[in-house]
């Protein structure tokens, strides 16, 4: 019975709404990451690094809209050009060492973002949110055409990379040792990330997603600070590219295009937006979700039906997304100043206050 | 004697919107360490005023200059960091930021970015921040959001994120707007200490209140000046009677 208790106790510490419930989803997907690859064979390996891959793309989104109110329809273009980057170091210079393919992926990544911010986002006047999603969907779109039919990219086959990623010498090919690498990129990119949002400068994010005109009454240059969250998550975008595009061993327009860039935005909304672990538990879910769905005799000729009902039924449903389920809106956009529990009870001045307009009250 | 410059000068300000002429060649004068109200019936241009010397709206014709500087054409952004705070008249407050986290992003604007991402002001801030609160009667509900806060103390809290920031000039729409008498008095004595270091412009519809708080008045009507000078200046005006007692 005690026990039965306990566990009780147990469950509500975890799902209470009081209690601080992301770092405990945190260290249980951790955990899980650790130790998952060693539970299952090579081909679920496989598929596991290719989330944690995609998850790089969700962070990159979820930088934007959830901590900046970028709404773009672009992370996939960056996602594509890190990938078609490194593809073409593979191809046409043989290089595919690792310690170049990660450093090429953030650089291609910035730069077409910055590029990207310049003419979208630091313009003399603040730009409309409809005028940044349009903006960067076009470019999305204009980027896969331009691909699909430049012949030097491979045109609208793509590009192979015919040769494994490398250390040195030695050859990392999709499987464990892919996973682990993959894996420690998406913790340290999610470990930088949080201590940006979680920084004073992740304040000033957290004010631009309220009340972006009153920051720049308090003399923030506004624009500067979303372009420089943009440029952060293209690199994080075009990284992910970069090791998509390896691990495949493949690159193509359909990677950098609207359907890569739109995944993004669903990945964020159902895993749920305003927190970094919402858009990695959307990635874990809708692949899970689809993986399973396709494997299933009885409905692998309409599994993408059911997904998409599935996805409609979460985003119009469940707004906050999966994590709304055990994380509060408060928790997601958390405190900033070094403000200590003790320090804001009711001062003596106030309670004296208190006491003396009870007595006149009396 | 020489006379003191002015902190800032406004000199033949026009603003139309369509049709419609909203400030028609308004001249003002506001001297340093003074409280300057601007007054006049509804529509009469007050908040527009406000709106240009802040930089929300840019004049179509005439120049502003402040500490000397001519910052017409200067964003609203280059306007505050020279020290230019405006409180809106509907509360502009961050809701989903606790109290305590509203005045240090207030405070840390001036901050450098690499300050900012590596947080390194916040300890330093944490005093000045508590004492605002404590100054504001806002203390006990620092880790509160602010958007939980009553319209009163929202109004207080936005006052007090200008304030912390040591402006020169700051404009303030309609600070008791929605307030109690009770809470009108209280931010006039919130108000008065911070003279010494501050220039205060503030519209307000309640004139007895700003007859006691101000030093100087400037009464507008249908975008112009009607009159201007000290309070008993104004209330002993024959044209502003005029106005106030046929609309008002």
């Amino acid at each position: 019975m005690s026990t039965i208790i306990k566990k009780t106790n147990l469950f509500k510490a975890i799902f209470n709404k009081q209690t601080r419930a992301i770092p405990i989803v945190e260290i249980l997907l951790l955990i899980l990451l650790i130790v998952i690859p060693l539970f299952v064979g090579d081909f679920l390996t496989v598929i596991i690094t290719r989330m944690l891959i995609l998850g790089l793309l969700a962070i990159s989104f979820e930088l934007c809209w959830g901590y900046s109110g970028i709404m773009t329809f672009g992370q996939g273009l960056f996602f594509g050009m890190g990938g078609y980057a490194v593809a073409l170091f593979a191809n046409k210079a043989d290089f595919v060492q690792l310690w170049g393919v990660i450093p090429i992926g953030i650089i291609i990544g910035m730069c077409a973002s910055f590029l990207v911010a310049w003419l979208l986002l630091l313009g003399k006047r603040p730009p409309e949110l409809i005028f940044i999603a349009l903006g960067t969907l076009t470019f999305s779109y204009a980027a896969e055409r331009l691909v699909a039919g430049w012949y030097w990219v491979g045109g609208g086959n793509g590009m192979s990379i015919y040769e494994y990623l490398r250390i040195g010498s030695f050859e990392v090919e999709p499987g464990l040792l892919f996973y682990y690498i993959a894996a420690t990129i998406l913790l340290l990119v999610y470990l930088a990330s949080r201590f940006l949002v979680k920084s004073q400068f992740g304040l000033v994010l957290a004010g631009t997603r309220q009340n972006e005109k009153r920051l720049a009454f308090l003399g923030y240059k506004v624009q500067k600070f979303k372009a420089l969250v943009f440029c952060f998550a293209g690199a994080i975008a075009g990284l992910g590219g970069g090791l998509y595009a390896h691990h495949e061993g493949f690159i193509g327009p359909g990677n950098m295009g609207i359907g890569i860039s739109t995944m993004a935005v669903i990945y964020a909304l159902f895993g749920g937006a305003g927190s970094l672990i919402g858009p990695i538990i959307g990635v874990l879910a809708i692949e899970s979700i689809s993986f399973t769905l396709s494997d299933i005799d009885a409905v692998r000729g309409y599994w993408a039906t059911i997904l998409g009902v599935i996805l409609l039924v979460v985003v119009t449903f469940k707004q906050d997304g999966l994590l709304g389920f055990v994380v509060t809106q408060r928790e997601r956009i958390g405190t900033f100043g070094i403000l200590k529990s003790t320090e804001h009870k009711p001062s003596e001045n106030s309670q004296h206050l208190k006491n003396e307009k009870k007595d006149a009250s009396s | 004697m020489k006379k003191k410059m002015p902190l800032l000068e406004v000199k033949n300000i026009s603003k139309y919107f369509g049709v419609l002429t909203a400030l028609d060649s308004v001249n003002i004068s506001v001297q340093e360490n003074t409280f300057h109200g601007l007054i006049g019936p509804n529509g009469s241009g007050k908040s527009t005023l406000l709106k240009v010397i802040a930089g929300d709206h840019y004049p179509d014709k005439g120049d502003i200059s402040f500490n000397g500087n001519n910052i017409t054409k200067h964003s609203p952004e280059l306007r505050a960091q020279n020290g230019l705070n405006l409180k809106f008249q509907i509360t502009a407050i961050f809701p989903e930021l606790s109290v305590y986290d509203n005045i240090l992003l207030s405070l840390q604007s001036s901050e450098s970015f690499w300050n900012l991402v590596l947080s390194k002001s916040r300890t330093l801030f944490h005093d000045r921040i508590m004492d605002t609160l404590e100054r504001f009667k806002l203390v006990d509900r620092a880790g509160s959001l602010a958007g939980e806060l009553s319209h009163g103390l929202q109004q207080w809290l936005e006052i007090a994120m200008a304030v912390i920031r040591k402006p020169k000039l700051l404009l303030l729409d309609e600070p008791t707007g929605g307030m109690s008498p009770e809470e009108r008095r209280a931010t006039g004595e919130l108000l008065l200490p911070i003279k010494k270091d501050c220039t205060l412009i503030i519209v307000e519809h309640d004139l007895e209140w700003i007859k006691d708080i101000c030093d100087n008045l400037t009464v507008l009507d249908q975008g112009k000046v009607l009159d201007d000078g000290t309070v008993e200046h104004i209330e002993s005006s024959q044209r502003v009677k005029e106005v106030y007692t046929s609309r008002v």
